[in-house]
């Protein structure tokens, strides 16, 4: 007993007071800022392996960038990636970003359902499904609740069952083989009950997009409340992409 | 020769490969390369070759340090005699190459599918078709678990046959994961795809798989590598396979209700993925490792970084750990709990941390060295009892180890090199393999490339391919209340074997 109190006082402060302004250490791709420079924006979007970058005007898709930076390796003057993490947001639009804008990404309070600020702005229970996820957001999606980032403090858990979720996570490009199960397990939330996607692949589909083992059609009949961009998400942009859903209003 | 001896990463022209007829091919397989303790198969595949389907069988010799490589050309309307009737290690492979190209085989144990791949040989199923292990029994019950789990963990589905609350057999029915990352890797031609393909393989095993995928890819090219690519691949492996370990010790002390190990555990994690992060702006390396060039070179200041972090890392690792391994209710739950005897683990032919729990030396760090593996003389911590307690001992002493490797890599400041060389293309006509020693076992790349030097065949390895059925026998006979626990204490991949 006492080794274990030993212990306990040993680890010290662990946890991070406010998330919603903490520094990420180190580099950290986030939100990328792009400049007027003149480049070869042909050969710019063809660096992309997942076609995230378009031309005329340059703008990066944050739906399909893997932030793996190479573009910003190759054309330094002209995208530069920034450490803000802040990148989820409601609006599939707005994932995009622009040549010439250094704003944040935000999200659109008027494509907030009412039942989610009415029922989920102090408790919210999530369903995580991965379907294909590489076990990458999955981990960060686990560690959004450890004694770091400490996600529970906002009412927001990570539940076992379907039948006491308020809502589902879902993560991968959803692959045909999972499809019929990510079904099964949305039908068994009830209403009102929101989507969340994480990750760009379950944004995209990625660099699995096109495959033939993909099936993407469970999105297509639904209304996405959050995309949550990242390869794979960090925390920090998970919980304040929540954090923001829940308690903006319209 | 009926065969062709490589080494780690060789590269040869594909016909320099023997082709054997099937039956010559079988004896040499299961009858002179699989005997003697050192040999095991790495790899073992089809694909296809005019109207016919082309297999090549990789057999590691772990004591030469080479691996042996023969092939054969066979029909898919004859049916063949199995090398899982001689030997249990081809099951899977076996099942493997039948669900992929409908090869018929005489005196298998049983043809099931693997992972209903997309572009499999029989369409007429699903996954939702699986054939299950029955059993009549009017005492019997069955629980199945799955595809969804209760965490925030990838889909599998577990079937459970219990006699009470015994389990007596264990079917692991996996494949929701498969994205068709082998096809991809034809079908995207630019190398950025390819390694950002090769960090989507298993997320938590990024360094593992972009080694395996650089090494491969470098050696087709014909290059090599500086020494300061290598040190920061080496280190990069290292430090995952200790940032994961910590975190599985963190989850198996959450299966036997350990809180404080537990959270301990979990935040002695964080600093390392967030080193990941400090050095390539990734928790979990994405972005690290690439063909030819290093985008983030380990900078003298990461190196002091890195020492000052172990150094705290171990104090507080060291103090939890002896709390943890002499802590009555937790060694209770841990020993003698989810056993595979060195037996079971030779016959079914696990690897990595799931062989050298069970007494089996197979480690390919010792047996085929690459990068600086070479220069630390690695030799494999080994435990013999094969059971829980075993799996959660062997992370201690892997992540000391891994520690020591880390402290005599960045002893003495390296060449800080950027971004520079550019990479032939890939050899025509040739076959390159490539095995790394990931934190959970070995993995193994194979590429076969065309006349053109365009990629014809590309076969991914990952060590859970091996080891799923080693859980399934590790619970047999225990308490299905066990089976977490046992479950963490494998940390097996989902999509890594998928694929």
């Amino acid at each position: 007993m006492l080794d274990n109190l030993k212990i306990l006082f040993h680890q010290g402060k662990q946890y991070i007071p406010d998330v919603t302004r903490a520094e990420v250490p180190g580099i950290f791709r986030g939100r990328p800022v792009i400049s007027s420079v003149k480049v070869n924006e042909t050969e710019l979007a063809e660096i992309c392996p997942t076609n995230a970058i378009s031309a005329n005007p340059v703008c990066i898709d944050l739906g399909k960038c893997t932030f793996c930076g190479e573009c910003a390796f190759a054309f330094p003057d002209k995208i530069k990636f920034t450490t803000d993490y802040k990148i989820a947001t409601n609006e599939r639009n707005r994932l995009t970003i622009k040549e010439g804008i250094d704003g944040p990404v935000e999200l659109n309070p008027e494509l907030i359902k009412w039942e989610i600020s009415e029922y989920f702005s102090s408790s919210l229970k999530l369903r995580q499904v991965s379907a294909g996820g590489d076990n990458s957001c999955e981990l960060e999606l686990n560690a959004c609740g450890n004694v770091n980032f400490d996600m529970g403090r906002f009412g927001i858990e990570f539940v076992a069952s379907p039948r006491h979720a308020d809502g589902i996570v879902i993560t991968g490009p959803i692959t045909e083989n999972m499809a019929q199960p990510l079904q099964i397990c949305y039908d068994a939330i009830p209403e009102p009950k929101i989507i969340i996607l994480a990750g760009t692949d379950a944004i995209s589909g990625g660099i699995f997009e096109g495959s033939l083992a993909v099936n993407r059609s469970f999105l297509s009949r639904y209304k996405i409340d959050l995309y949550v961009p990242g390869n794979p998400v960090h925390p920090l942009t998970f919980i304040n992409g929540i954090l923001e859903l829940i308690r903006k209003r319209k | 020769m009926n065969y062709t001896s490589v080494r780690n990463n060789d590269t040869i022209p594909v016909n320099s490969i023997p082709e054997l007829d099937y039956p010559g091919f079988l004896e040499l397989n299961v009858s002179t390369l699989m005997k003697g303790a050192g040999s095991h198969c790495v790899n073992y595949f089809g694909f296809p070759h005019a109207d016919k389907i082309k297999l090549i069988c990789c057999i590691a010799s772990d004591d030469h340090h080479l691996i042996n490589i023969s092939s054969s050309i066979v029909d898919t309307k004859q049916p063949l005699f199995s090398f899982s009737k001689h030997n249990l290690v081809f099951e899977k492979f076996e099942r493997e190459i039948h669900e992929n190209f409908g090869v018929l085989y005489r005196d298998h144990p049983w043809l099931k599918p693997v992972r209903f791949p997309f572009n499999r040989f029989n369409k007429g199923t699903t996954i939702a078709d699986y054939p299950f292990f029955k059993i009549e029994s009017e005492e019997l019950h069955e629980v199945g678990v799955g595809p969804i789990h209760a965490g925030i963990i990838e889909p599998g589905h577990f079937r459970f046959i219990c006699n009470g609350e015994q389990i007596l057999h264990l079917e692991i029915q996996l494949g929701y994961q498969h994205r068709g990352i082998e096809q991809l890797f034809l079908e995207k031609k630019k190398l950025l795809q390819r390694i950002t393909l090769a960090e989507n393989i298993a997320g938590d095993s990024v360094a593992a798989h972009t080694v395996a995928f650089v090494n491969l890819w470098e050696s087709l090219c014909n290059y090599q590598p500086g020494r300061h690519l290598q040190l920061a691949r080496t280190v990069a492996l290292e430090l995952e396979r200790i940032a994961i370990h910590t975190g599985d010790l963190s989850a198996i002390c959450t299966d036997v209700a350990y809180q404080l190990g537990s959270s301990v555990y979990g935040r002695l994690r964080t600093p390392l993925i967030n080193f990941f992060q400090k050095w390539c702006g990734n928790r979990l390396a994405k972005g690290l490792i690439r063909p030819g060039k290093n985008n983030y070179p380990f900078t003298n200041e990461l190196l002091s970084e890195l020492t000052n972090l172990l150094n705290e890392y171990e104090k507080d690792f060291e103090e939890i750990s002896e709390e943890l391994f002499s802590l009555p209710s937790a060694l209770a739950r841990f020993e003698k709990t989810g056993v595979i005897t060195t037996e079971q683990a030779t016959m079914i032919g696990t690897v990595g941390m799931s062989a050298r729990m069970s007494g089996i030396k197979r480690d390919i760090r010792y047996s085929h060295p690459h990068d600086l593996y070479p220069e630390l003389l690695h030799q494999p911590v080994i435990r013999n009892n094969g059971d829980v307690h075993a799996r959660a001992r062997l992370r201690k002493k892997e992540i000391n180890q891994s520690i020591e490797y880390l402290r005599e890599l960045t002893r003495e400041p390296g060449q800080v090199k950027n971004r520079l060389d550019v990479l032939a293309n890939p050899a025509p006509q040739s076959f390159t393999i490539s095995l790394v020693e990931g934190w959970r076992g070995e993995i193994c790349h194979c590429a076969i490339t065309d006349e053109n030097g365009e990629m014809l065949c590309y076969k991914i390895k990952d060590p859970s391919f091996h080891n799923w059925l080693g859980l399934a026998l590790a619970v047999r006979n225990n308490e299905i209340s066990d089976f977490p626990v046992c479950n963490k204490s494998f940390d097996l991949s989902y999509c890594g074997h998928d694929l």
